[in-house]
């Protein structure tokens, strides 16, 4: 039998039970790898389910940068035994099935070409510990330890993990310990190792860090400044609020012990954003983050704050829709639904990170533009960048950076407009934007009604048409100046060489990433443009204008984003071309690879 | 109805503590229809707040839509309103106070905004105690979309087209104790004398305080056969007691009967008295309170008054902990950890 030679660079899958204390046990694999200096990209496929059902856990190694996610597994830990079956028949050609031995493997689990690697977990942690609950978590901990032997991973670096986890509960750490050695002795007595599979310690990851995105969000807001979160509970979303809870609690806690913030856990998620908006009403930051059927709720309460221009920050972490579709699987099908959300005329400006770092940055940088541009600001992640740990940057902040409050006119302000009118929705400086007041400001001016329904330039309730249209249409000038307050796009290449481009957006981008330097091997070359923001600005459009043909990489049925190109830009809808991806993974390199080349065959075959 | 005002007010109009008249407190002419209910609670909440020498523009009008949430222009102009979704207010007004713990929320709602779309709102900002006034102004069918049946229109009730309800009523009062809430009156927009005391007590109350207020429809609701009309409710009116709100400074200078009168301590010193009180009926016992309320609907009669307070309760800015300072009042170095902070947070995530 021939075996695969992959130093860093291979994937190891593993199928659990879920509820069993796996995610501990495979968390503690992906950082040691980490720790050794190498790109690391784990990916968890939960179920929708609480206790005993599958769920795995698939772990990238690679060094040379790639982030995003690889079809074809080469070692499977297989410790479930409901999905056991499959989860042979996945893997590649070569590979390795790492398995509990306490039982014997029927014949139709035999594979004639991958290698077996049988050790008695059930029995040996049975010898070793009594207690049924320790029983099943140390199992986990011991093919760990065998992992380590089998790809070489320094133990030392999984000793100094489990110090660090069990810090303050030192007891534990020993029967930890106990178990890694355990499982790393029997594969040093019983087998040859390391595997040609193996990893082997470089200096990659010195300055970059591991987190979820989830977390990310929820302290890019604490760091914004805000002070009010109202939320209801949804997966993906749900660790977004506790993580901003979590930072809130050790970081927003006043000297007398009270707190600089105040959380709501609401009733439904029109409760949560209708909270959010009163509170950015009255003059504080505040956000709420759900996933697309909480989106589906708020879309009435975004047409008000669109409508009445009042800021608000959502994050929306997207999952498979529609209706209740696949909880715990990615897609990324909210984007049009988002960008036009609630009945009538709208807009919405939108944010895309592709990172923790982003989702850090973008999340903080959501609060300044919700209320410089007085409108709903949504935060576009997903499943797989929210509840994943990712490698990326640092995460950062200028300490000299300023909130931006946007125009907010003060109790100074109002006395200086002395016998001129304020004028809520007058468009004082001809970029869309008019000038807000927050109440108490000031005894007798400044004061309005808010209301959904049209009204004048001085917010007095009106049904005539002219100051209708002349509202809306400042709506679109307002939108046309958010252009210039959005993130720009990233543009890989410094000029446009080539025939064909490809665009792509948030968690697609690693994989768009590798598929263009496979693509290169291929000797097919394609400019590369990253959408962070909508509304689009300038480079986009050209970006499209200066290719033949226009990839663009999505992960939901309907290409949503190609869709909104060619609304906005008017861009031909024979140029853009849907590269897509929707079963609720990750998309992969090769599935971008794939579809772009079928497409390019197809050109060549009507040249033909 | 009017569309215009006279500007002319009577030269010794009396002045509250602040020096202000009580036009001061007015808001723009109504648009509602002449003789409708909703206008006599906006002329009592002008009167309570003036009453009450509160600093209009520290008050924040709350409603959802439907013509009761069309009131909030009508009273206190240089308030900031909020008149928002159907349904919806209760949230709205949660977050704002969360905002800034240092203004009057008044929110004002009808029967459609609260008692079916509102429903779960309005239960969960009892539930949590939010600190506001929350008036229903309550004529049992929907004004502004022409007089369909409201979920607080009684059973056999018949509307103006003649269609009897043949559904159950949603009692609000008794939905409100039921849920705790620890401030529930009843009052009707035609008895003002009652109507204004409660509404002062209201505003200074330290939790949610809810009233149920009869507001005839003089339009599509105020028919024979109605038992949210004028004629009916005057008929069936039974009044808990008589009530008095007298605030901490002042002296009490009336005296009544013993045995018939209890005074009601507030927060903040401030007092409300309740004279000829009903027998058996302790408007600090919820269980007193549902019953008082079960035995007027069983005799046919509407209660009115305050039915039960409690002011020992805690509101959500205490239960959450929340800093003194208003939230929307603090500043960057507070709130922003900064730089070297992040340090040791990307440190732990390395």
């Amino acid at each position: 039998m021939v075996g695969l030679d992959k130093v860093n660079d291979f994937v190891v899958k593993f199928a659990n039970v879920n509820g069993t204390g796996s995610a501990s046990a495979n968390l503690l694999f992906t950082k040691s790898i980490f720790r050794m200096g190498l790109y690391v990209s784990p990916k968890n496929f939960f179920p929708s389910n609480i206790q005993g059902l599958p769920t795995w856990y698939e772990v990238r190694v690679n060094e040379k940068g790639y982030l995003g996610r690889r079809d074809g597994i080469d070692m499977m830990v297989g410790v479930n035994a409901q999905s056991l079956l499959n989860d042979i028949k996945s893997i590649k050609s070569g590979g390795y099935l790492l398995y509990d031995s306490s039982k014997k493997l029927h014949a139709e689990y035999i594979r004639e070409d991958i290698n077996y690697i049988g050790i008695p977990f059930m029995e040996m942690c049975n010898k070793e510990f009594s207690d049924p609950r320790q029983r099943l978590l140390f199992k986990n901990i011991m093919y760990v330890g065998a992992l380590s032997a089998l790809l070489d991973i320094e133990f030392s670096v999984l000793e100094s993990l489990i110090s660090e986890q069990f810090a303050g509960k030192e007891k534990l750490i020993a029967p930890n310990i106990k178990s890694l050695k355990l499982g790393s002795d029997y594969v040093k007595a019983n087998f040859k190792y390391p595997l040609e599979i193996r990893v082997e310690r470089r200096k990659l990851t010195d300055n970059l860090i591991m987190m979820e995105g989830n977390a990310a969000c929820g302290l890019g807001a604490v760091y914004a400044g805000a002070t009010f979160a109202a939320w209801y509970p949804i997966t993906p979303s749900t660790s977004v609020a506790e993580a901003f809870g979590d930072y809130c609690h050790e970081l927003r806690i006043a000297e007398d012990g009270k707190h600089n913030f105040a959380i709501v856990q609401a009733e439904d998620e029109l409760a949560a954003i209708g909270m959010a908006i009163g509170a950015n009403w009255n003059g504080a930051r505040a956000f709420t983050a759900t996933s697309g059927p909480g989106l589906s709720l708020m879309n009435e309460f975004l047409g008000l704050a669109y409508y009445a221009e009042i800021p608000v920050v959502l994050v929306d972490v997207q999952r498979s829709g529609p209706s209740t579709g696949m909880p715990t699987r990615v897609q990324q099908s909210d984007v049009m639904k988002a960008a036009y959300a609630s009945h009538g005329d709208t807009k919405h400006v939108l944010l895309f990170p592709s990172t923790p770092k982003e989702c850090f940055e973008m999340t903080a940088d959501a609060f300044d533009l919700a209320e410089e541009l007085q409108t709903p600001v949504m935060v576009m992640t997903d499943l797989d960048l929210g509840m994943n740990d990712h490698v990326c940057e640092q995460l950062e902040w200028d300490e000299k950076r300023e909130f931006k409050r946007g125009k907010v006119l003060t109790f100074d302000d109002l006395e200086n407009l002395q016998n001129a009118r304020y004028g809520r929705y007058l468009d004082e400086d001809d970029d869309g934007i008019p000038y807000r007041t927050i109440p108490a400001t000031h005894p007798t001016r400044g004061a309005f009604v808010t209301r959904g329904t049209s009204r004048d330039e001085y917010a007095v309730y009106t049904e005539e048409g002219a100051p209708y249209i002349r509202n809306m249409e400042r709506l679109l000038k307002k939108f046309e100046t958010a252009k210039s307050y959005v993130p720009a796009p990233q543009v890989y290449n410094a000029e446009n060489k080539c025939d064909h481009g490809i665009i792509f957006y948030g968690t697609s981008t690693q994989s768009a990433e590798e598929a263009i330097d496979l693509l290169k091997e291929k000797g097919i070359y394609v400019d590369a443009l990253r959408i962070k923001s909508f509304p689009f600005n300038k480079t986009v459009e050209e970006f499209i204008d200066a290719h033949d043909k226009v990839f663009v990489v999505e992960q939901n049925r309907d290409a949503q984003m190609r869709s909104l190109l060619l609304v906005e830009l008017g861009a031909s809808s024979k140029k853009l071309i849907p590269v897509l991806n929707y079963d609720g993974l990750p998309i992969t390199a090769d599935c971008i690879v794939k579809g772009i080349e079928k497409k390019l065959i197809k050109k060549t075959k009507k040249q033909i | 109805m009017s569309y215009a005002r006279p500007k002319f007010r009577h030269p010794q109009l009396p002045k509250n503590e602040l020096g202000y008249t009580s036009d001061y407190y007015e808001g723009s002419i109504s648009t509602l229809c002449a003789g409708c209910g909703h206008d006599s609670i906006s002329a009592a909440i002008v009167q309570a707040c003036f009453e009450s020498n509160i600093e209009p523009h520290k008050v924040a009008k709350m409603s959802g839509i439907g013509c009761s949430s069309k009131t909030p222009a009508y009273f206190l102009n240089n308030s900031h309103g909020f008149n928002s979704v159907h349904g919806r207010m209760p949230s709205v007004a949660t977050g704002a106070n969360m905002a800034n713990k240092d203004l009057i929320y008044l929110g004002v709602s009808g029967d459609g905004d609260t008692a079916s779309i509102g429903m779960g709102q309005f239960i969960h900002v009892i539930r949590r105690n939010l600190k506001m006034i929350y008036i229903v102004m309550n004529n049992g069918c929907y004004g502004l979309t022409k007089g369909q049946d409201s979920a607080t229109a009684d059973e056999g009730s018949k509307n103006k087209a003649g269609n009897v309800n043949q559904f159950q009523s949603i009692d609000l009062a008794s939905l409100a104790l039921e849920l705790g809430a620890t401030f529930v009156a009843q009052s009707f927009s035609g008895d003002k004398n009652q109507l204004v005391p409660l509404i002062k007590a209201a505003i200074k109350h330290n939790g949610f305080a809810f009233l149920n207020v009869i507001s005839p429809c003089v339009t599509f609701n105020n028919n024979v056969g109605s038992t949210k009309s004028y004629d009916f409710v005057r008929e069936h009116q039974e009044a808990t007691s008589t009530l008095d709100f007298v605030p901490h400074k002042t002296e009490i200078t009336t005296s009544y009967d013993e045995g018939t009168t209890k005074s009601v301590v507030m927060h903040d010193g401030s007092l409300i008295q309740l004279h000829k009180l009903e027998q058996k009926w302790d408007p600090q016992n919820r269980l007193s309170a549902m019953t008082a309320l079960e035995n007027a609907k069983s005799k046919g009669e509407i209660l009115t008054g305050l039915v039960y307070i409690n002011e020992q309760s805690k509101d959500l800015h205490t239960l959450l902990n929340t800093t003194d300072t208003p939230l929307n009042k603090l500043t960057q170095d507070v709130l922003c950890p900064g730089t070297e902070k992040l340090k040791d947070i990307n440190k732990s995530l390395r």
